[in-house]
């Protein structure tokens, strides 16, 4: 297996740009998930690593190898494509074996690695029929052992799961997840899909308008998000945002919805009177009646079964989803609290998060 | 669904294949009869069983006008020249109809509408100018002459190039990340995938080439190279009162090629057009 290392790779596509300049390592057996929103640059990242498109600047190294002016075929990389393309007049295992014919191996070899392949993905009783007698998930565990079988350095998935149904997509997901981490397969993996980038994801990069909003963890990136952007993506309902000002020295924060809130991890350097967003999750807030409570004016409920989403504002008008575990009594009025320690603090021109110094 | 069979649409395509067999079961059962017959103009539409053997006769009938040559040779001729015309056309359309929907290179939109516009010039607009090209080369009377100027196909090119076009660009990554090089990926993915349209196209194509009539009364002058719808028409030119049964049965057994390509084909393009996936 391999590493990966872009150097401020740009994308232009006459005077649009796609791609601002991406700076991305992965690591040996790293799963790295591109998540975002449609027209981010997400799949033109990926494309061009695959060298399906070719950068208008930057730099791609696989294993400290500059591969960024290779043809396609010789870089070694390996691509689950979203609607397969699988090779429609050719039997699972001619679709499978097709690269490693090409390669110039001979039957016998071709032979054993189809089946230990076909072995791993459960394609055995499988091969010899064509892509239009298989299932959306067979013709997807097809194009992933057609990947597998060539060993490539690098493994690309173009959003392999946006053609199964919801419940497929659960369990495929978790075999994708298996498969790499036990090949150890450096992985790329594109999705639009939050919940999919979570699960899946070693690390994530959050793309935003061809920018990396955010490169971390899933749990960072849903614990500490960089940005306003990636704060409302990642996490579903998306996050609260309530305007606020600086007070006290830059100690706490003065909710134009009423109560003041300390922060819990030290100062912010801002000038009093500065203009905040304080950004909440929707299962932080608590409904409480204490001296720091908000009333919120419920509007409409979604109940989940498990839990329900209380849509409402706030006293100073700003939109607010508040998850309530129980089914909570549904009055008009609910007085909620805010915990200090679950709050994040945004520059509201920038969108970036403010740090405490 | 209505499970009532629908009459009027019955009788309406039982109308049209009569419509279309009438003709031909006329010249097959009129084959059969004796020349005399048919010239009092008393054609039977029953067929008379011991007139079959005409068929075998008309096989080594030959046009006395034209250095006699057999209605067997100019058969062979005609499927050749179908053949050659069907399998040359589909090679070069598909190649440039390869190149001009997958490659960038310039002026590729001026080459596409330097093909394009020779739609408007049929073989009949620029027959002299052909024929004069045909001349120099000395290829009046050969083979070639008379194939190679009804090769080159701006309606086949065109026909590829939709079908390219509509190829999945996923599938030609796939290949290309597979390690396939262009002609490889034309000869292994291509092909195989366009292979019903190849098949519907083949058809058309051949029918085409054994219809020609015009090119070949021009190329072909001293008859070895009769095909055989010529043959057929000088036949009935000639100055003698035209023998009628033979005449028919050859036409009988012109039209056998052609139907029998598409009923062999048939199976091939339907399955082109009811394939939802690609």
């Amino acid at each position: 297996m391999a590493t990966l290392e872009l150097q401020s790779l740009q994308k232009t596509f006459g005077a649009t740009t796609v791609l601002h300049g991406i700076d991305l390592a992965l690591a040996d057996g790293e799963m790295l998930v591109i998540v975002g929103a449609s027209g981010c640059g997400k799949s033109t990242l990926l494309r061009l690593v695959a060298g399906l498109e070719s950068p208008s600047a930057g730099r791609i190294l696989l294993d400290g190898a500059d591969i960024t002016d290779r043809d396609p075929s010789r870089r070694d990389i390996a691509m689950v494509f979203q609607n397969y393309a699988l090779y429609p007049h050719m039997s699972v295992f001619d679709n499978m074996g097709y690269g490693l014919k090409l390669k110039g191996l001979d039957r016998a070899t071709i032979k054993s690695k189809i089946e230990i392949a076909a072995e791993t993905l459960g394609l055995t009783p499988l091969l010899a029929r064509k892509p239009r007698e298989l299932s959306g998930g067979q013709r997807q565990r097809v194009a992933m052992g057609r990947a597998i079988v060539r060993e490539p350095k690098l493994f690309l998935f173009d959003e392999p799961l946006s053609n199964l149904d919801a419940k497929l997509r659960v369990q495929v997901r978790a075999d994708i997840r298996k498969l790499q981490k036990r090949l150890n397969i450096t992985s790329l993996y594109v999705t639009h899909d939050q919940v999919e980038a979570m699960t899946l994801a070693d690390r994530l990069i959050v793309m935003h308008q061809g920018r990396a909003a955010q490169i971390a963890t899933p749990i960072e990136v849903f614990d500490r998000p960089a940005t306003m952007y990636v704060a409302s993506f990642i996490g579903e309902p998306a996050m609260n945002f309530c305007p606020a000002t600086i007070t006290r020295n830059g100690r706490a924060a003065k909710l134009d919805a009423g109560p003041e809130l300390t922060f819990t991890d030290g100062p912010r350097t801002a000038p009093d009177g500065t203009a905040i967003t304080l950004g909440i999750r929707a299962q932080h807030a608590t409904i409480a009646s204490g001296p720091n409570s908000i009333p919120l004016a419920v509007e409409f409920a979604e109940p989940l079964g498990s839990e329900t989403l209380l849509h409402g504002t706030l006293p100073d008008t700003t939109p607010f989803i508040l998850r309530v575990t129980s089914p909570a009594p549904i009055d008009h009025i609910i007085p909620i609290e805010i915990p200090p320690h679950h709050i994040h603090v945004f520059d509201p021109t920038t969108g970036t998060r403010m740090d405490p110094a | 669904m209505n499970r009532k069979p629908d009459y009027l649409a019955h009788a309406v395509l039982l109308l049209g294949v009569v419509i279309f067999i009438f003709p031909l079961w006329v010249a097959f059962a009129g084959a059969t009869q004796s020349a005399a017959a048919i010239n009092r103009g008393d054609i039977s539409l029953i067929p008379r069983l011991a007139g079959l053997k005409i068929f075998i006769t008309a096989f080594g009938f030959g046009n006395a006008a034209k250095g006699g040559v057999p209605v067997w040779h100019m058969l062979l001729v005609s499927l050749g020249m179908a053949l050659v015309i069907a399998i040359g056309k589909i090679v070069i359309s598909a190649l440039s109809a390869f190149a001009i929907a997958f490659f960038r290179f310039p002026f590729r939109m001026t080459a596409f509408w330097l093909i394009f516009i020779t739609l408007m010039l049929p073989v009949e607009v620029r027959i002299i100018p052909t024929y004069a090209v045909m001349s120099d080369f000395h290829l009046i009377n050969s083979f070639t002459g008379l194939t190679m100027p009804l090769i080159a196909s701006a309606t086949a090119t065109l026909l590829f190039r939709q079908v390219f076009l509509a190829i999945p660009d996923e599938l030609v990554e796939a290949a290309k990340l597979d390690g396939a090089g262009p002609m490889r990926f034309f000869f292994d993915i291509l092909l195989p995938v366009s292979a019903p349209n190849l098949a519907a196209l083949f058809v058309i194509l051949f029918v085409y080439g054994w219809n020609q009539y015009l090119w070949p009364l021009l190329v072909a002058t001293n008859g070895k190279l009769d095909p055989i719808v010529l043959g057929i028409v000088q036949m009935i030119t000639t100055d003698q009162i035209p023998q009628w049964n033979l005449v028919m049965a050859a036409t009988i057994l012109a039209i056998i090629p052609p139907v029998l390509v598409v009923v062999a084909m048939q199976r091939w393009f339907i399955g082109g057009l009811t394939e939802v996936d690609k």
